[in-house]
């Protein structure tokens, strides 16, 4: 009997399905991409790209994870409905490297819709600057502004270049900063606080995952999608579909199947149907993988010591303020890191309601084709716990309390901010978690050490491989499209060896 | 395929990973990512043609091996020898 299934659309309330997701699912198939991030849906491109016959399914009626968008209503006017809402989660931003990314694993149309930020705004009680978030701007304020000598900042930067990824990760960003700015606490929120909303990262993160991340963003600073998040994740799914990669959505994977004695994937539970496949890439969450999808009982007791110490990442709020067509926003900046706090410190930023959030703000000239639309999402690291325990009413209250609070720091920069807000909405980590399943709604993957366990999955068994947001490198825009083709890779290589054994019969089955 | 093929299958495949570069004038001696913009997952890039291209698997621990034309005909020689060279571009 299948178990009765449910549009995971609204916290609100699940309505129910109609018809069978995965009514068209065929019995076998190479790849199983199971979660559509940006992880997920590039392994499965690349993948199809190769020539293997892939499938993915989606547990949301959407593709792609957290790279996604929500539409709400206008205020009802004499006239009818106002123009409606249009708000992304997370469409700002990321490194250029992303162009490139886009132009080998997608289309250059995608490519080609990647365009620079022209506004990054810091302001908080001991700096208030603009800066295009390049290493010629940062090292320009970091000596006229912070009165820095440029040996000092050229030291620095030579130490993000010669750090290596192999090395022992023992350095904490905090030591880094210390090391080349002792006892400036204006000069390390000037360096971190863009990344920890970024990535999640705080001052007890290894160095190394920052040098990685800062100095891909510094390379020409922040970039974004013009067309919108809409926009890309359709152009995504049209490039699946012509590469022949089956979609399902609203089609949450049960189980992942092991055979147990090799052991081996067999394929995935989904829909109360089994199917069958010879590698199994997971997009969800490395812990959700192991131990819901996958079972401990089938790994290593080391492995499943190893895994159980991995840290999940920072949690987000999110208010998102929708503002009156008649009204619209004049130009402020495209992303404003906003505090009150007196210094920085990165674990403050998780506290409630907190001093300190990002605002990404949205002009027309992000859907140059769509109607004019502006809006602006405040973004805050939070923590899973300070939300979890809440009853329905204190929920409620403590979400009104927060878009409240928001709205003021709003008000500092947009002083008739209240006047110009049609809708506001907050977005919580029981909210991340509701839409994507995510254990604690996780917005950055795990800390570093995630990484190892997500890439020693198929050692522990054959054609299972992993695909989300790890080790903080492995996460954002940039790192998750990244893994999902360095994993694709080895799925290929895994899969290639396979036919070449089949054709051989000499050769040992490398399953 | 003879070395001189091998350096040709490698720079037209490199040619579809960085449309921008100019591979006219590449000393076969010196490293790869030292003349032209190349980065790790550049390389992954050219693993994944060579498997799809020629049916020949660089094991992860030999990535570096292919750090120069030169390296690279020295790593797929053997590999390679009854393989026709084809272009990337055209397959």
């Amino acid at each position: 009997m299948r178990s009765p299934k449910y549009y995971r659309g609204s916290s609100d309330g699940r309505r129910p399905l109609a018809g069978d997701p995965v009514a068209k699912v065929q019995s076998h198939y190479d790849v199983v991409v199971v979660g559509s991030g940006l992880g997920g849906l590039t392994a499965a491109n690349v993948l199809a790209r190769n020539g293997h016959r892939v499938a993915l399914f989606e547990q949301h009626y959407n593709l792609g994870g957290l790279a996604t968008w929500f539409k709400r209503p206008g205020e009802r006017t004499e006239t009818g409905r106002g123009q409606g809402h249009l708000f992304d989660i997370s469409l700002h931003g990321f490194p250029v490297g992303m162009k490139k990314t886009c132009r080998k694993y997608w289309t250059p149309e995608i490519a080609g819709a990647i365009h620079r930020l022209e506004g990054v705004r810091f302001s908080n009680p001991q700096f208030d600057l603009e800066t295009d978030f390049t290493r010629a701007d940062f090292t320009r304020l970091l000596v006229e502004h912070f009165g820095l000598e440029s040996a000092r900042v050229t030291g620095f930067y030579d130490t993000l270049a010669q750090m290596d990824f192999f090395d022992p990760p023992n350095a904490t960003i905090g030591d880094l900063f210390e090391e080349h700015f002792p006892g400036r606490n204006d000069v390390h929120r000037l360096l971190l606080e863009a990344i920890s909303y970024a990535n999640g990262s705080s001052l007890g993160d290894p160095a190394i995952a920052y040098a990685i991340v800062f100095t891909n963003f510094m390379s020409q600073g922040i970039f974004t999608f013009r067309g919108g998040t809409d926009w890309l994740v359709r152009s995504m799914r049209a490039e699946l579909l012509r590469h022949g990669v089956e979609l399902f959505h609203d089609a949450p994977v049960e189980r992942i199947l092991v055979h147990t004695r090799e052991p081996r994937v067999t394929g995935v539970l989904v829909g109360g149907r089994e199917v069958r496949a010879n590698v199994v890439i997971s997009n969800a969450n490395v812990l959700s993988t192991v131990q819901r999808l996958v079972g401990e009982e089938h790994f290593d007791v080391d492995f499943v010591r190893q895994t159980r110490a991995v840290r999940l990442n920072t949690a987000s709020c999110q208010v998102y303020f929708g503002m009156r067509a008649s009204q619209g926003l004049p130009w402020i900046t495209d992303l404003l890191m906003d505090s009150t706090a007196p210094t920085f410190a990165s674990e403050a930023l998780r506290e409630f309601p907190g001093h300190s959030r990002t605002f990404s703000f949205y002009y027309p000239s992000v859907r140059p084709e769509g109607p004019a639309r502006h809006a602006i999402v405040a973004s805050l690291n939070a923590r899973y716990e300070d939300w979890a325990p809440l009853d329905q009413p204190s929920y409620e209250a403590k979400k009104a309390q927060l878009a409240e609070h928001t709205l003021a720091a709003l008000e500092r920069h947009l002083p008739d901010a209240r006047a110009r807000v049609e809708h506001v909405e907050v977005a919580t980590p029981r909210t991340f978690a509701f839409y994507t399943g995510h254990p604690s709604g996780t917005s950055f993957g795990t800390k570093f050490e995630g990484l190892d366990v997500s890439q020693r999955l198929p050692e522990q068994i054959a054609g299972l491989f992993h695909a989300g947001s790890v080790g903080i490198i492995m996460s954002g825009w940039l790192g998750a499209a990244n893994y999902g083709a360095i994993v694709a890779n080895r799925a290929d290589a895994l899969l290639h060896s396979l036919v070449q054994a089949a054709e051989d019969p000499h050769l040992k089955s490398p399953l | 395929m003879t070395r001189d093929e091998i350096a040709i299958a490698i720079k037209d495949i490199i040619s579809q990973i960085a449309p921008d570069e100019d591979l006219g004038n590449l000393d076969p001696k010196v490293r790869l990512r030292d003349q032209i913009e190349l980065d790790s997952m550049d390389f992954l890039d050219i693993v994944m043609e060579l498997r799809k291209l020629y049916g020949v698997q660089v094991p992860e621990a030999d990535y570096k091996e292919l750090a120069t034309l030169e390296g690279c005909a020295n790593y797929l020689e053997a590999h390679l020898a009854d393989k026709e060279l084809h272009c990337a571009s055209n397959a």
